[in-house]
């Protein structure tokens, strides 16, 4: 079988109407590189409320990451040794620190009206990772193993059995409470935030009130003179 | 025999509460909550490092 030269070279349309070219047209189109990494954020940025979102994201990484060490070493270490006692204590430090910076992050984004100009899907994204994030530390307390952890769970199998879903969502399961907390839980968690991210990349960081008519990225032709970003990034 | 026994148990208290009438708390719970309002107040009146306040 032989293939003629005419066969090898681009074919301009089919090539328009591939799904790769397709995904590639809209990511560029709504995640160009200069919103995907910027080099510069609007003056308003320059606020300690808006520190909060990173330090969440901050939070997590270490969480994840003080994880997995747990995972890998596995509840005979974190249980007994001092090393992993400590790990396992600053593992649920860091969620306690996670929960209060992302709640004064919800809190000032709410007291702004962060939904404004097109981030209605950021902000509900948000809302699904709280919410999510709230399941993930449920199944992390299931995981204790002592008198608290069999109590929450006395507690909320009456609960998840009145809602119909303690069937495939059973607390008093230890093994499958597990893999919900190291496998399930952690990935979603990662994903919608990985998206909540992305998606303030696209629509840029929400302007206070007060600044709200500034807010030039979302206007591609904002006039001359009123650049108001910080770090002199062109946009 | 019952020392080991009771150990383990006087460990599960289940902390301070604080009431007031029908309003009841635990005390490290109240920490949090206090501690994220006052994080909250700071972040909207602190200056932040690096930049001038706007005339």
């Amino acid at each position: 079988m032989t293939t003629r030269e005419s066969d090898r070279e681009p074919q301009g349309d089919a090539s328009d109407s591939s799904w790769t070219m397709w995904a590639r047209r809209w990511v560029l189109k709504h995640l160009p590189p200069e919103k995907l990494l910027p080099d510069g954020q609007p003056s308003y940025v320059a606020s300690w409320i808006y520190v909060f979102g990173m330090g969440a994201i901050a939070s997590l990484i270490y969480v994840v990451a003080s994880g997995l060490v747990l995972s890998l070493n596995g509840p005979a270490w974190y249980h007994v040794s001092s090393l992993g006692r400590f790990v396992n204590s600053s593992h649920l430090w860091s969620v306690e620190l996670f929960f209060m910076t992302m709640v004064v992050h919800l809190w000032g984004k709410y007291w702004m009206a962060a939904w404004r100009g097109g981030r209605v899907l950021t902000w509900i994204t948000g809302v699904i990772s709280f919410a999510v994030s709230i399941v993930a530390a449920f199944t992390g307390y299931l995981l204790q193993t002592n008198f608290d952890s069999q109590w929450i769970a006395f507690q909320a199998k009456d609960a998840l059995n009145a809602v119909g879903i303690g069937a495939w969502f059973n607390v008093a399961n230890l093994g499958q409470v597990f893999m919900w907390h190291i496998v399930l839980l952690p990935l979603a968690v990662a994903a919608i935030v990985a998206l909540h991210v992305l998606l303030v990349r696209m629509h840029g960081v929400v302007p206070p009130l007060e600044v709200a008519a500034s807010d030039a990225q979302l206007r591609a032709d904002s006039p001359a003179g009123t650049d108001t970003t910080i770090g002199g990034g062109a946009r | 025999m019952f020392s080991t026994v009771l150990l383990p148990l006087s460990e599960i208290g289940g902390g301070i509460y604080l009431g007031w009438g029908r309003f009841l708390i635990q005390f490290g719970n109240l920490i949090v909550i206090v501690v994220m309002l006052a994080l909250f107040a700071l972040a909207l009146v602190l200056p932040f490092p690096g930049t001038k306040r706007p005339k």
